[in-house]
């Protein structure tokens, strides 16, 4: 009989059992920013590092002369993932609506009141601009590693540079987390996503311009901490072991960090619920 | 047998404001109307039975679960179809209503299957392929009864849904909203300011009034024996004919177009009416027995309160 002789029927099949919601939220935010054509234009520039580095790592598995002046060094991974830094700014903002759509459309009331918890909706809306975050910069990471072994035809740089691996892993996910739950935490508070675009700007930007003017007021380099682009190349010197001194312990920028992904969680926890009650 | 719906004495305030009072009521198997006017604590009632809003006090059970303790399992056997517009946005019908059914614990395909169903049984076949942000108040209406269909569940709350319909949309809606609760079997709960919508659908009625119950059971019992309501419309000072009735201990309101309505006690008859306007110097002019309607029922429950 065809779908629409049959009315109204009951079901009789499978559900699942809870807590899976977080996936189905997540598939979906995935798969709708892909359908949009400037991001994904974006996330295909986004790799055109990854093929200069790529040559690069090519050129110095090669005895030419010239291969001496770009040698792939442990520099080479940190360099790339500063230079990835605008990408994720992009990428990052690219998910401006997460939040800010559903507030706008009413659907927060809608996905609280089906089986799932609030944990599952943050964690299904953290899920995209995390793995975005990670595929412009761990995955092209990791790869140029691969392709450096694969050139080289020997795994002797890795057994060299043995950190490398973990100060990618760990640097890239300490990046990804804190932008992703910044965004996140942003989308919640206005129900714009122009405005959460706006507001993430002048978290990245205006801090880092405040950060140049007290140092330059009042002569000290500890006002790094309010800048979110200081404390993250503080952990990636210290990840990738570069040399030259920090303006404030590792310690403290790890802190730093911390409190940022904190305050992000708090505001969510405020911020995602069925019902907006104005006192 | 055990109502699908039990509060007792839930109290919900908001800051100062209490939104519902101790609130102990029970709601039957089968279409009951949540009726009050407006702020009278409706939606805050489905919110908190949605456990969309913690309580301040009380215990609340839904379909033999326990609120506070299996929210997750209750939220995953109702349907919630919301008084304001709701939708995922940048999604078609199909897609969005496939969603909710994902969501709601039924695997992709099943829910893609569901969505189908039910955007044609609710009457958006031909439009299911449209952009959800594209759609008029009628079509957001059904496409919000819809996604609280797609999992089949066994309790429905149902918060204004002819809100901002045209006269056929209405009908149509309430039709639907029949065949579900009479054909279909699904229990629901209509929540409504409009008397008609819920005398038509529904077979109890629970009227919440400044955030306590003022009334509840049957429609059919509450309305009382026929012939006990009178339309009366008279020649002379109204107000102060009505007053002398209230002061007699009639039950009276006043309707549109000079018309009251007159709750006369078994005791007493129309010949009453009569002698109480010669002592005040009114002509009635017109005096019908009327069928009792929920509209009576209501305002008596509300002016009692």
């Amino acid at each position: 009989m065809p779908i629409h002789d049959q009315g109204y029927r009951h079901y009789g099949g499978q559900r699942a059992a809870h807590g899976r919601a977080w996936w189905v939220i997540a598939r979906s935010q995935i798969l709708s920013a892909l359908q949009q054509r400037p991001f994904r234009f974006l996330l295909f520039i986004a790799w055109a590092p990854f093929v200069v580095r790529a040559v690069q790592i090519y050129v110095s598995s090669t005895s030419l002369p010239v291969a001496e002046f770009i040698a792939t060094t442990p520099e080479l991974f940190r360099d790339f993932l500063s230079q990835q830094r605008l990408f994720v700014f992009l990428v990052t903002i690219g998910q401006a609506g997460l939040i800010a759509e559903d507030r706008r459309t009413n659907a927060l009331q809608l996905y609280l009141s089906k089986p799932l918890t609030r944990v599952e909706y943050i964690v299904g809306k953290l899920v995209p601009p995390l793995a975005y975050v990670l595929f412009v910069t761990l995955v092209p990471s990791l790869l140029l590693l691969l392709l450096q072994i694969i050139f080289a035809g020997s795994l002797s740089f890795l057994r060299a540079n043995l950190f490398l691996l973990p100060a990618i892993t760990l640097f890239s996910l300490i990046q990804a987390l804190l932008a992703a739950f910044v965004i996140l935490a942003l989308s919640s508070l206005t129900r714009s996503r122009r405005f959460v675009a706006i507001m993430y700007a002048g978290v990245t930007f205006f801090t880092f311009a405040m950060y140049q003017v007290l140092r330059g007021i009042t002569g000290s380099r500890t006002w790094a901490v309010i800048s979110p682009i200081e404390m993250l190349d503080i952990i990636a010197n210290a990840a990738f072991r570069s040399r030259g001194l920090p303006p404030v312990p590792v310690y403290m920028a790890v802190i730093a960090v911390v409190a940022m992904i904190a305050l992000a969680m708090f505001i969510l926890e405020r911020r995602i619920r069925g019902v907006e009650v104005v006192a | 047998m055990t109502p699908v719906v039990d509060l007792q004495g839930v109290s919900v305030r908001y800051g100062r404001q209490w939104a519902l009072r101790e609130v102990t009521a029970a709601f039957p198997a089968g279409a009951v109307g949540l009726l009050g006017p407006n702020g009278a604590g409706k939606s805050t009632m489905i919110k908190t039975l949605l456990g969309l809003l913690p309580p301040d006090a009380g215990q609340m059970r839904v379909l033999g679960l326990d609120v506070r303790r299996s929210p997750l399992q209750i939220r995953g056997r109702i349907g919630y179809m919301p008084e304001n517009d709701a939708y995922i946005p940048r999604m078609n019908a199909v897609t969005f209503v496939a969603y909710c059914g994902e969501l709601a614990g039924l695997p992709p395909a099943d829910a893609m299957q569901r969505a189908h169903e039910v955007l044609y049984y609710v009457g958006l076949g031909e439009a299911r392929y449209r952009n959800v942000e594209q759609y008029s108040t009628g079509m957001k209406q059904r496409i919000k009864l819809a996604q609280a269909l797609v999992h089949d569940p066994s309790l429905l709350f149902l918060d204004e849904p002819t809100n901002g319909m045209d006269p056929r949309g209405r009908d149509e809606m309430l039709e639907l909203i029949r065949d579900i609760a009479h054909n279909k079997h699904i229990n629901l709960i209509l929540s409504s300011h409009l008397l008609p919508d819920v005398e038509y659908t529904c077979d109890h009625v629970v009227v919440l009034d400044k955030g306590a119950v003022a009334a509840a059971g049957p429609i059919a019992k509450l309305k009382g024996p026929a012939g006990r309501v009178f339309e009366l419309r008279v020649k002379g000072d109204a107000a102060q004919f009505l007053a002398a009735m209230s002061a007699a201990g009639l039950e009276c309101h006043a309707t549109d177009e000079d018309v009251m309505r007159v709750f006369v006690p078994e005791e007493r008859g129309p010949r009453f009416l009569f002698e109480l306007a010669s002592q005040h110097r009114v002509q009635v002019r017109h005096l019908r027995p009327s069928v009792p309607t929920l509209e009576d029922v209501f305002a008596k429950a509300v002016g009692e309160n």
